[in-house]
């Protein structure tokens, strides 16, 4: 079993995420274990990118394009998690949202109670 | 909450003193998105903190919250029509749709990227507008209950 | 220094969602997200960094936003015995199975030096970006030429869901 031990941090990351999901009740909790989630994914994508010593896919002047080439760590994860980050928080704003209205309508974060309240 | 307007003297000094500052940095990190790290969603957002922190300092009530509401909800859209325009203007002059058309210019340099800084600065104005947005909204709908 | 940093992620996050109070853990997930980007910059992504720092800020201030000043900020439900045993199962397997996915990366830092050039469009972007875009910045170059869909389709949902929250938010004076 040959495990890197930085890519079983980042699933451990992601373990506590979907722990939170599946056994907290509360509405606040539940968004907070989603963002912690898409950190670890975003952590991941950015880690498979990565090239040892690499530098910033940013070409500064006097540099020879061969050693750029050489030496830089890969743009397309980065451009990805970027958009991903930015997605991320417009769903953050949706979700918070969705949460305030639950509160206002039923007085309390915890989805249980809303259950019940429902009835 | 409380009732005088704002925080104290002394943030709102500091506030007016750094404002500008803030601006130009916003500015330029949008600009030279193409050069150096940083681009539209980024100066975007430093824009947007800048009217978060004049809407902190200096308690902005409901009137006040409501002029950059439909502000706002203009600039939102107008940075995605801009968008789109420059991508229309591609079909134009490159024969598809978000063709970099404007090529050409010394590398390092501002004029370098063709269209890539006027996109930046159309993506800038939708996710300043954006992230104010939901700031004020969390903001004013939750005061006139 | 990055693992470090990622077990220093982990314990916030633990903490983040097992804190009794509201505030603290929103606090505590602030915790993840700076030393995440510390961790982008490790990993040579400026651009990123930036960005995650930034975006950081705007969440802590809507969450703390929607939490505070609510009657309850602490949790005061039972701890289900049965509902932690479940989760603990479940999060054990799931973390089984992801482990045994990731034996069949290559190595950590080795993905692009191996890869040949034509499965791997990064070594592409690389080497012609500054060329074809004129941009010395290659994110940006991927971003808003190569990719510039992507973005498109990025602001299409950053409008649609601020819009959405907005609509969902507005209180219809006729309603209430």
């Amino acid at each position: 079993m040959n495990v890197p031990i930085i890519y079983t941090l980042c699933m451990i990351l992601f373990s506590v995420g979907i722990y939170g999901i599946v056994t907290k009740k509360n509405v606040v909790k539940i968004i907070l274990s989603i963002l912690i989630m898409e950190n670890a994914l975003n952590l991941f994508i950015l880690m498979i990118g990565y090239r040892k010593d690499g530098i910033a896919p940013i070409v500064q002047p006097g540099m020879d394009a061969a050693g750029f080439a050489a030496s830089s760590v890969d743009p397309l994860t980065q451009a990805m998690v970027l958009t991903s980050i930015v997605i991320g928080l417009s769903m953050i704003a949706l979700m918070v949202a969705i949460a305030i209205r639950l509160y206002e309508r039923f007085g309390t974060f915890d989805i249980s109670e809303i259950k019940d309240l429902k009835e | 909450m409380n009732n005088e307007k704002g925080m104290s003297e002394i943030v709102k000094a500091i506030t007016s003193l750094v404002a500008a500052s803030i601006m130009v940095f916003g500015i330029n990190i949008t600009f030279y998105g193409h050069l150096t790290p940083g681009g539209g969603f980024a100066g975007g957002l430093i824009l947007a903190f800048l009217f978060i922190l004049y809407y902190l300092a200096y308690g902005g009530d409901e009137e006040l919250a409501k002029l950059p509401f439909k502000v706002n909800h203009i600039l939102d859209s107008a940075g995605a029509i801009g968008f789109l325009f420059i991508g229309t203007l591609g079909i134009h002059f490159g024969g598809r749709f978000l063709y970099n058309f404007m090529k050409g210019g010394k590398a390092f340099h501002l004029l370098s990227g063709g269209i890539i800084p006027l996109e930046n600065i159309a993506i800038c104005i939708k996710v300043g507008a954006s992230i104010f947005l939901v700031f004020t909204v969390l903001a004013v709908f939750r005061r006139e209950k | 220094m990055i693992e470090l940093l990622l077990i220093l992620c982990i314990v916030a996050a633990i903490i983040a969602i097992e804190s009794k109070n509201l505030l603290s853990s929103i606090i505590s997930l602030g915790g993840v997200g700076f030393s995440l980007a510390i961790i982008m910059l490790f990993l040579s992504a400026p651009d990123v960094a930036f960005v995650q720092i930034l975006v950081e800020v705007v969440m802590l201030i809507i969450l703390i936003r929607a939490t505070i000043n609510r009657d309850v900020t602490e949790v005061k439900c039972k701890r289900e015995f049965f509902g932690m045993i479940f989760g603990m199962a479940l999060v054990t397997v799931l973390l089984g199975i992801l482990l045994m996915g990731i034996q069949t990366l290559p190595e950590f830092g080795t993905a692009l030096v191996n890869a040949s050039a034509e499965s791997v469009p990064a070594k592409y972007y690389i080497e012609n970006g500054l060329a074809q875009t004129g941009s010395a910045n290659i994110v940006t170059g991927v971003l808003l030429d190569y990719r510039a869909y992507d973005t498109l389709g990025e602001a299409t949902v950053l409008f649609t869901a601020i819009i959405g929250a907005i609509a969902i938010l507005r209180k219809k004076k006729t309603n209430e």
